[in-house]
């Protein structure tokens, strides 16, 4: 090989391959990120202990009702919660959105709505900048153990989270159509119903679905702190060490994805 | 509508501040009811002044009265009204490709009807007779229960243009109506539009590439260039070399075949992928 053929890049990869390891170092001290632990003898025979309790899982009747009872419990957790966080979200992304604005048609938008818009966005980012394990905590305090707690909990945070990212997806979506109706003259919502929301009613739906099936996997956490659900159960279960419970509570989990998943493609079919 | 334009200018609304305005010094008057066609090469302002009467731009300088009035004196919801009495149909039609034509016909008639009205139209058409006579104007009664994305660029158009039909505003401003149909469909188009903005006394105002096409259907030409008015004759005035100063430099618009429309509709969007935390 000549001098001349060589990749003029290849130092510069280096160089930046040997940065990157530079800082992950200190990151990976600062995490204290030591996997060989793990294998410790010490270590290994407790964990594999519990992991293969996990063969078989627990199958009988008994348990069977109690874990129907707790996933219909989760499910309706999450679905209650999103419903109510649907009914924060909705109002606040479309107070927030610029494109629904009738002053920013011509020009720039007028003072009074623009600061009202960003009141609503740092609400927004109030409400889900507090993690739904910490709303839980409160409200478990406040209205006792139970599903209640986890519901609010969900509602806040996800409220939060919805909210910002429609009114992400209404601001990036092709505003012509909207725009145009209002300014042949239709009011604000009309223009939403007849142009905004046909533009991006599949997107909406889709993360809607998503956040449903993230809300399902939060309440399991929330189950953890005294919320009920399917988190409970598995907490109690956890607690006793009983691997062959956790593993038939996971696999629960798993079909609830499975089926959030396959919901969302449905619909998302639907939509297209 | 009558419209009175004093030294009118007006620039793009995504212009850098600095540049010259896409509109210089217009004046203008037309009277309620009366139709009148602005040719003139690309760029030479004809959009703009489509969107100053719409009251989609604010003017830089100069003044835009209508029916004697200044839009932008009026307060904000009034401005809005008064945008009710105004239709503007852009260029490219803007229809939501999932939407069904009755509803993107139907949604003309969004600022002359409440939200409860509107929103039960989204249940069950209100108005469909209304919407399927405008649409056979434009030989597309047939699509009346089609999605918007399954029509192809010409019929888009003259959905968008049948939505101009419903409204009942008095000032109908029409841009490029004609760049992606035949030239059958044109002249069929063209009537429509002519006949239903005089049955209804609405003022016409029409930006066209095709130069025979608006000297046919319009008693009143107005020839832009560069911003300012070349010429405002009747059609019968026109000659071919007011034709020939208008396009100089240009003649391949005025002699080629009109220039292809960007038909280029924003097809459905890929679903966003995110993740969760």
């Amino acid at each position: 090989m000549t001098q001349v053929t060589r990749d003029p890049a290849w130092a510069g990869r280096v160089f930046w391959t040997l940065a990157g390891l530079a800082v992950l170092w200190p990151a990976l001290v600062l995490s204290e990120f030591k996997p060989w632990v793990l294998l410790g003898p010490d270590a290994l025979k407790p964990a594999l202990r519990f992991v293969g309790d996990f063969f078989p899982p627990r199958t009988d009747t008994e348990f069977l009702l109690l874990l129907a009872r707790e996933t219909w419990r989760t499910v309706a957790m999450a679905t209650a919660g999103l419903t109510l966080a649907l009914l924060l979200a909705v109002p606040l992304a479309l107070l927030s959105v610029r494109v629904l604005s009738l002053s920013a048609l011509a020009g720039s938008m007028a003072p009074v709505p623009a600061a009202l818009r960003q009141l609503v966005r740092w609400v927004l980012m109030l409400l889900r900048s507090v993690p739904e394990l910490v709303w839980a905590l409160v409200f478990v305090r406040v209205v006792g153990l139970g599903p209640t707690s986890g519901v609010l909990a969900i509602a806040l945070t996800y409220g939060g989270m919805l909210g910002k990212v429609y009114a992400d997806i209404l601001e990036s979506s092709d505003t012509h159509a909207t725009s145009s109706l209002m300014r042949n003259g239709s009011g604000r919502l009309q223009a939403f119903f007849y142009a905004l929301l046909p533009q991006t009613a599949a997107e909406l739906t889709s993360y809607t679905v998503y956040r449903w099936e993230c809300a399902i996997r939060s309440s399991a956490v929330l189950g953890f702190v005294g919320a009920g659900g399917l988190g409970q159960l598995m907490d109690s279960s956890m607690k006793m060490f009983n691997g062959s419970e956790v593993a038939s509570i996971l696999l629960v989990f798993m079909a609830l994805v499975w089926l959030a998943d396959r919901m969302s493609a449905a619909l998302r079919k639907a939509l297209a | 509508m009558k419209i009175q334009l004093k030294g009118l200018s007006g620039c793009h609304p995504a212009a850098k501040p600095g540049t010259t305005p896409a509109l210089r010094g217009v004046s203008l008057d037309v009277s309620a009811g009366e139709q009148l066609a602005v040719i003139g090469p690309s760029g030479a302002g004809k959009t703009t002044l489509l969107h100053l009467l719409a009251c989609a731009l604010k003017p830089a300088s100069g003044s835009l009265l209508l029916d004697g009035q200044d839009p932008w004196q009026l307060s904000r919801s009034a401005l809005q009204k008064q945008r009710g009495a105004l239709f503007l149909a852009p260029q490219v039609p803007p229809l939501p490709p999932r939407q069904r034509v009755v509803t993107a016909v139907l949604a003309g008639r969004l600022p002359h009807e409440g939200l409860w009205a509107s929103l039960r139209s989204l249940f069950y058409p209100v108005d469909i007779p209304r919407a399927e006579q405008a649409l056979a104007g434009f030989d597309l009664a047939y699509k009346l229960f089609e999605r918007v994305d399954r029509l192809s660029g010409g019929e888009r158009q003259r959905v968008g243009l049948a939505r101009a039909l419903v409204s009942e505003a008095s000032l109908l401003l029409v841009d490029e109506p004609l760049s992606a149909l035949d030239p059958t469909r044109s002249e069929h188009a063209m009537q429509t539009l002519t006949q239903a903005a005089r049955e209804r006394g609405a003022t016409l105002v029409a930006t066209l590439h095709h130069v025979e096409m608006a000297l046919a259907h319009f008693p009143r030409i107005l020839g832009l260039r560069d911003g300012a008015v070349a010429f405002d004759l009747p059609a019968s005035a026109v000659t071919p070399a007011h034709l020939q100063a208008l396009y100089a430099q240009h003649l391949h618009e005025l002699n080629g075949p009109a220039i292809a429309p960007d038909d280029a509709i924003p097809s459905a969007a890929e679903p966003v992928v995110m993740l969760c935390r």
